[in-house]
């Protein structure tokens, strides 16, 4: 982990906001990843449409991890306003390529590393007319030198530059034109490639790059929900786009054209919870995406959906707060206020995908659960995962999937029954039947945030209202057997030593580990996907004695839930935290645990 | 104070709808709001409208939010599956169920301090979404339920049971509605039943938002003198301006239409509606027109009831979300998956 070599190095490209560079990097890395060498990207933009400062980060990693860095060795510095830190930011031995149409000789202040100029602007003010494609062209031209210094396939680069443009092929030849002059101006000026560079592997078979918030929508997709609510925040609305825009190519109706789903934008956030509970008192799977803000704002619905037990699915990409926070950088600090979000005794369903594989295949679950437990369920993403390109195994699906729609009673059910009690235990499961509106007049029954008893009645009868929440109670207690399970990563050696993580903390955490591992340091591994907690992180918590709780935000909490809801003794943990806003890096992690380890002398 | 079943008891020669339903068949449980309430005799039409329409119960919901008004789907239709919400937010939860399921008929109660306080704005969006559904508005002027504070609908220079007077300009519903897109606006009186029962007929069969602003004195804590929406004041003031009747389907209109009538005007269940002008040539299909009578009623200080606005050529949200006829709740999950073929396919451009 010292230094940068062939397919082990991280590249950033610094721009400005709004100039276009996006299919650029997007360009940059597909081409890595179909040399099959594994990538991790990570884009870090400003809040703001056009002019601020904007970064993506490529992470070449020949070993496969799926997380940052934490370093950087090759900076393709196209924004003058933020070459001071981007300079400043790179390892020894790194390299700087920058637009030299404006020379800067301040650049090459740092002797331990290397200056590249390439006239970038200059050339493409030559070669192209409109002002705008000039603008465009310049990103085409860093990838082309960027693809000489680091020994790009230029065929695979075309490949994918003829895809990209395959519905405007007009557009293909200036492209290429641009790619080229980057890429000779290198090859004439400068000693290329560089000592780190890409070289082919194999490991990216069968693998593809994707983000979580589209997995997610996919999952929606394939979950069968037909109704979802929204009110844009970043950054949840590529959640919405995906799924409007996949309804759109596979939910339409052959026959009929007619929509085989609807998505209504709301008027805010307390309408899209209003919308999502609505849609989905009435049969329909729903399910609505937002940030902190809007959870914030759907609280009391919330409640309302928990007490009156309907099912409901929130997606929640956490994004940095306080208030407005920083909303386009990333966090884990919703976990609090979703796990007992609304006013009264309340608790809920949160899974915690850590990637997008996760966030297609916990989409479905938490469809699932939130009709089988008939209760909101929070998805706890993140801007991580939800917004960056992750390499991950392709998605599957078994067309053999049936969902979960819980416990509703049928037209014939209803007719061989009595009386149709909304709240009554008869399985002594803690989940009680329902009925949907429309189906038999026997069903009818009143839905209502007001005291009830098992009977679905009023009331203001502190019994009839206690056997109600206790029975809510256990109801969500038995989820945690329902909720993923644990992921448990075993140190070669036993160990009394342990690291408990969520959500996006899980590539950084798994490199770390290793890596700590293969310094000398033992230590264990458990991933928690799902909350309330199970047995199972009891017993991997009962089984260590020192337990580090990795998490990115600055209260701790995970590790608050983890004192509350387990019988963990409070002063067995230690709390790692990160919440910069910046997706967390492996060195960060290793050197934590690495002083920690050694200040208090364990492993 | 728990609520009980009246018990349903059926008198010999009783009449019944064309569902061998009873009018009784179409009451709740017994209302716990105060003695001479206008909300009890608002509900009363509501149930007697659903059992002259014939409608089945067991295909009805109700939805209300937080109030005293919003209790009252309680105290009708027992057979008909309910929602009572949260407070403002009853539009929302209305819309996501109607969105479920197309099939159904709903109606939703609110009140003044729900509608147009807390929850005006997504009663606005309701309106503006056009959403099929009768959105019944019991407007007392002030919060009941929490005894007695001004709402939004209270007018200028109103007062108080304690005295002082309020300063706030009303939010009329009905000038709030034509603004957004509502496409069936009336008004009425908890106290005129013959009015009230047909505008209610009518704006369930309007495909599209019905709304109706219904004056519905509260007797605990707006009846005095004083008070601009007493039952007093509200007698003094009625004025009407165009009287509507629903006929249905079945039933022919024998004369095109008489004097007095304006030319019926056709909904998508095939049924009519039957406009008597009481107040010179006004023609509530007419929207500038419509605001421009609502206003100077405004002006006049009058009570302006009737079917005050009326376009059966807007679509509906279904209409415009393009769900077609049959309900979401209704589509078989196979034919939602897209299938594990297609996924491949779909991430060819991930690579
Ligand atoms: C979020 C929230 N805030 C406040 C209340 C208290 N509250 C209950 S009903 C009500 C006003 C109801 O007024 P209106 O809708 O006019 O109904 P009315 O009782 O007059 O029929 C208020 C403020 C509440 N239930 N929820
Ligand atoms: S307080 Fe007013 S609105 Fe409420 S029940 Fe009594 S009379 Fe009716
Ligand atoms: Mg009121």
């Amino acid at each position: 982990m010292t230094g940068p070599t062939i397919n082990d190095f991280v590249i950033k490209v610094a721009t400005v906001n709004g100039t276009g560079s996006a299919s650029a990097n997007g360009l940059l890395m597909k081409a890595i990843f179909r040399m099959g060498v594994p990538v991790v990207g990570k884009n870090i933009f400003p809040s703001n449409i056009q002019g601020l400062p904007t970064w993506y980060e490529i992470r070449v990693t020949r070993d496969g991890y799926g997380g940052r860095d934490g370093k950087i060795h090759f900076s393709v510095a196209m924004n003058p306003e933020t070459y001071t830190s981007d300079i400043a930011e790179l390892t020894p031995g790194g390299v700087l390529l920058y637009d030299s149409t404006w020379p800067r000789s301040d650049l090459t202040a740092r002797a331990d590393v290397t200056v590249i100029g390439v006239p970038l602007s200059a050339m493409c003010n030559d070669a192209f007319a409109v002002a705008r494609s000039r603008v465009l062209m310049k990103n085409m031209a860093y990838v082309g030198a960027a693809a000489a210094l680091l020994d790009l396939d230029m065929t695979v680069i075309k490949a994918l530059v003829e895809e990209m443009f395959a519905g405007k092929p007009k557009l293909i030849p200036a492209n290429m034109q641009a790619l080229a002059l980057g890429f000779d101006y290198i090859t004439e000026h400068y000693d290329y490639p560089l000592p780190f560079r890409v070289k082919p592997m194999d490991k990216t078979a069968g693998k593809v790059v994707i983000d979580g918030n589209t997995a997610a929508a996919l999952g929606c997709v394939y979950g069968g929900a037909t109704f979802g609510a929204w009110y844009p925040i970043t950054p949840s609305t590529s959640l919405m786009d995906g799924f409007a825009s996949y309804c759109a190519q596979l939910r339409v109706d052959p026959e009929t054209g007619h929509n085989n789903y609807c998505i209504i934008q709301a008027e805010d956030e307390l309408a899209a919870a209003g919308l999502t509970i609505g849609a989905a008192w009435n049969g329909a799977r729903a399910f609505t995406p937002t940030s902190g803000p809007g959870i914030s704002l759907m609280s009391e619905f919330i409640g309302y959906a928990y007490y009156a037990e309907v099912a409901m699915v929130l997606f929640d990409i956490q994004r940095v707060g306080p208030s407005t926070g920083m909303p386009t950088r990333t966090q884990q600090c919703d976990i609090q206020l979703c796990a007992y979000a609304s006013h009264g005794d309340t608790r809920h369903i949160l899974l915690f995908p850590a990637n997008p594989r996760e966030c297609f295949d916990m989409a479905v679950n938490a469809l699932d659960l939130a009709e089988h437990f008939q209760t909101p369920v929070f998805f706890m993403s993140d801007i991580d995962i939800g917004m960056n390109d992750w390499m991950i195994d392709e998605l599957t699906w078994d067309d053999t999937y049936v969902p979960d729609r819980g416990k509703i009673l049928s037209a014939d059910e209803l007719e061989n029954i009595d009386t149709f009690y909304r709240y009554l235990d008869t399985d002594g499961d803690h989940i009680t039947y329902r009925t949907l509106p429309g189906t038999h007049e026997k069903g009818a029954y009143f839905l209502r945030g007001s005291g009830h008893n098992k009977l679905g009645r009023y009331t203001e009868k502190g019994p009839e209202y206690k056997e109600v929440v206790d029975r809510l109670y256990a109801k969500w207690k038995s989820a945690a057997d329902a909720v993923p399970a644990p992921i448990i990563v075993k140190a070669k050696s036993k160990t009394r030593c342990a690291i408990i993580a969520v959500g996006s903390s899980d590539p950084a955490v798994i490199e770390a580990r290793d890596r700590l591992e293969a310094s000398g340091i033992a230590i264990d591994y458990m991933r928690i996907r799902g909350f309330p907690f199970s047995k199972q992180v009891e017993d991997f918590i009962d089984a260590h004695e020192e337990v580090f709780v990795i998490e990115q935000n600055r209260d701790a909490q995970l590790l608050g839930l983890l004192i509350t809801e387990t019988s963990a003794p409070k002063d067995k943990f230690a709390s790692i935290l990160h919440y910069s806003g910046a997706p967390l890096d492996f060195r960060f992690v290793y050197d934590e645990i690495q002083t920690a380890v050694k200040v208090r002398k364990i492993a | 104070m728990t609520s009980f079943v009246k018990p349903k008891i059926r008198r010999k020669n009783e009449p019944v709808n064309a569902l061998n339903k009873v009018r009784a068949d179409y009451d709740g449980t017994a209302s716990t709001l105060c003695a001479g309430c206008g909300h009890d005799s608002v509900t009363a039409s509501l149930a007697r409208a659903f059992y002259e329409l014939s409608i089945d119960p067991q295909q009805v919901v109700k939805v209300s939010g937080i109030g005293c008004s919003s209790k009252s789907p309680t105290y009708f239709m027992s057979d008909a599956h309910a929602a009572n919400t949260v407070h403002g937010r009853m539009p929302a939860f209305a819309t996501g169920a109607i969105a479920a399921n197309s099939a159904l008929t709903y109606i939703g109660i609110s009140g003044d301090g729900d509608s147009l306080s807390i929850g005006l704005g997504q009663l606005a969006h309701a309106m503006r979404r056009n959403v099929d559904m009768l959105y019944m508005l019991y407007n007392n002027g002030v919060y009941g339920l929490t005894k007695g504070q001004f709402s939004a609908s209270a007018d200028l220079g109103s007062t108080a049971k304690k005295g002082p007077a309020n300063e706030l300009p009303p939010i009329d519903p009905a000038a709030l509605a034509l603004s957004v897109g509502a496409t069936f606006i009336a008004r009425s009186f908890s106290g005129d039943r013959e009015q009230l029962v047909p505008l209610i007929k009518a704006g369930l069969k309007h495909k599209g938002f019905a709304l109706i602003d219904v004056i519905s004195p509260c007797v605990a804590f707006n009846d005095h003198k004083g008070s601009t929406k007493s039952y007093a004041h509200t007698y003094q003031y009625y004025h009407k301006a165009v009287h509507a009747d629903y006929v249905p389907p079945s039933e022919e209109i024998m004369t095109a239409y008489g004097e007095g009538e304006l030319m019926p005007v056709e909904l998508h269940d095939g049924g009519t509606i039957r406009l008597r002008k009481l107040d010179g040539e006004y023609d509530p299909r007419d929207r500038a027109a419509a605001f421009a009578k609502v206003l100077d009623g405004q002006d006049k200080d009058e009570i302006l009831t009737g079917l005050l606005y009326i376009n059966e050529d807007q679509p509906d949200m279904h209409a415009r979300k393009n769900t077609g006829p049959r309900p979401l709740n209704q589509i078989p999950y196979a034919e939602l998956n897209p299938g594990a073929e297609k996924l491949a396919a779909l991430q060819m451009t991930m690579r």
